[in-house]
């Protein structure tokens, strides 16, 4: 089991930071990112209901399927036709995310 | 020109809870919100999702608490501007500020407290040529007065809550409505979702799925819409007095950007003895400030309101000195008017 994961994340000004975040805290990517300071507006505080802490997955992790909630949000807010485009907020912390790639949307920062 | 005491800018719950605790020293506030409701985000994104931290509320629904806090500030009488968004502040000779929103209403009062959120509510645009030219010519995002619509063509798209309950509301009040979804299941409430299906079936609204709209057409104002299915391809050309997109709306900080206050990124720095702003007078409480050790509750917003009003108070009566009532003693006097 590994208790810290490693995650890579681009920025709106084209940056990447290397984030840890622990796996025992029920955390998901969204909360992850702003524990590191990562600018991510998730205006509804994760609950699929907003898509400001949409982001592209650049890396082909296994990652938990797109629940209908998400996939409605993504699609009413002009972006599910996206390549990766997901809701952070939508993806546990758990060591399957481990090395995940994964760069900001527009919303984040709106 | 509306007089007051305390301008609040911003009717969630912050915004709310600040008119009790200003009505309790006898302070009078007047509410500006850009969302035609109170409630701020609670009533616009989640309102049927429960709380859990409202201290003796082992679970509270959004929209209740808004209600809630909405009958809390009646005895208080407090004035509100909804649908408008607080645009200008200028300070006057007096030592008193004038807060004009977009539609050209003024305020004027000695204190304003800022409780903007994450910003104005603004709606999301669907990307499409000549939205903009067709803007109050047609096309409307917030329905402020659905009287408006009344025997006219309206065509609605979206397929959230609020492109469902307005589609329910205006088969009654419009001649027409059409309901473009971009896809085949809606993320509405249940009910709701059943209503307008219902409501198809019965030849009450046109309802259009797996479609969007492409085209506005017009000739200074909106007179017809294309739409085209996703599925089939099939162009459909539509004759409407409205197009109403629906697809949510996203918060922007606006124009507080330009009032001069001291800003960490997207919040107002506060000092935490009162909340005050940099600018003596303008106070930030709520999700929108921010100072070392920040979080971003309900809770911490009422308190920061309580606290708030104190200084407001002193601000504005200087001579006296403040004794802390308690309600349970003195009950809750209102104003008569």
């Amino acid at each position: 089991m590994k208790d810290i994961v490693t995650i890579f994340v681009t920025d709106l000004e084209g940056t990447e930071h290397e984030i840890q975040a622990p796996t025992d805290m029920n955390l998901n990517l969204m909360e992850a990112m702003k524990a590191n300071e990562l600018s991510v507006k998730a205006t509804c505080g994760g609950m699929a209901m907003c898509a400001t802490c949409n982001i592209r997955v650049q890396s082909d992790h296994e990652l938990p399927e797109m629940s209908e909630d998400e996939e409605a949000m993504l699609d009413e807010a002009f972006v599910l036709d996206i390549e990766g485009s997901r809701l952070s907020c939508q993806i546990p912390v758990s060591e399957k995310i481990d090395g995940l790639r994964v760069q900001l949307g527009e919303l984040t920062g709106e | 020109m509306i007089e007051t005491d305390i301008i609040i800018i911003g009717a969630g719950p912050t915004g709310l809870f600040t008119v009790f605790e200003a009505g309790l020293v006898k302070l009078r506030c007047h509410l500006i919100d850009a969302l035609p409701q109170p409630g701020g985000q609670l009533a616009e994104i989640y309102p049927k999702k429960p709380i859990y931290d409202i201290p003796g509320f082992p679970s509270v629904l959004a929209g209740e608490l808004v209600d809630n806090l909405v009958k809390q500030a009646e005895p208080f009488n407090p004035g509100y501007t909804l649908g408008e968004r607080a645009e200008k502040i200028t300070k006057t000779d007096d030592d008193q500020f004038i807060v004009t929103t977009n539609r050209g209403t003024e305020h004027k009062a000695p204190v304003i407290a800022i409780a903007g959120g994450l910003g104005c509510f603004e709606p999301r645009k669907p990307e499409l040529d000549r939205l903009e030219e067709f803007e109050d010519k047609g096309v409307d995002y917030i329905i402020k007065d659905p009287e408006k619509f009344r025997d006219k063509k309206v065509v609605i798209a979206g397929g959230g809550d609020s492109a469902l309950d307005w589609t329910i509301f205006l088969a009654d009040v419009a001649s027409e409505v059409t309901l473009v979804h971009r896809r085949k299941g809606f993320r509405g409430a249940l009910d709701s979702v059943e209503k307008v299906e219902q409501l198809a079936v019965k030849g009450k609204i046109d309802l259009i799925k797996t479609a969007q709209i492409t085209g506005l057409n017009g000739n200074g104002t909106l007179s017809s819409v294309d739409i085209v299915n996703k599925e089939t391809e099939e162009e459909i050309h539509r004759d409407t007095d409205y197009f109403i997109p629906l697809f949510g709306l996203s918060p922007k900080l606006g124009p507080i950007r330009d009032w001069e206050l001291n800003l960490n990124k997207e919040s107002i720095s506060v000092d935490t003895l009162d909340y005050s702003t940099n600018v003596p007078g303008i106070y930030a409480i709520g999700d929108i400030n921010d100072y070392e050790g920040k979080l971003r509750l309900i809770l911490c917003g009422f308190h920061e309101a309580t606290l708030m009003v104190q200084s407001a108070y002193k601000r504005i009566h200087p001579e006296k000195n403040l004794v802390l009532k308690y309600t349970t003693v003195s009950g809750v006097n209102g104003f008569e008017n």
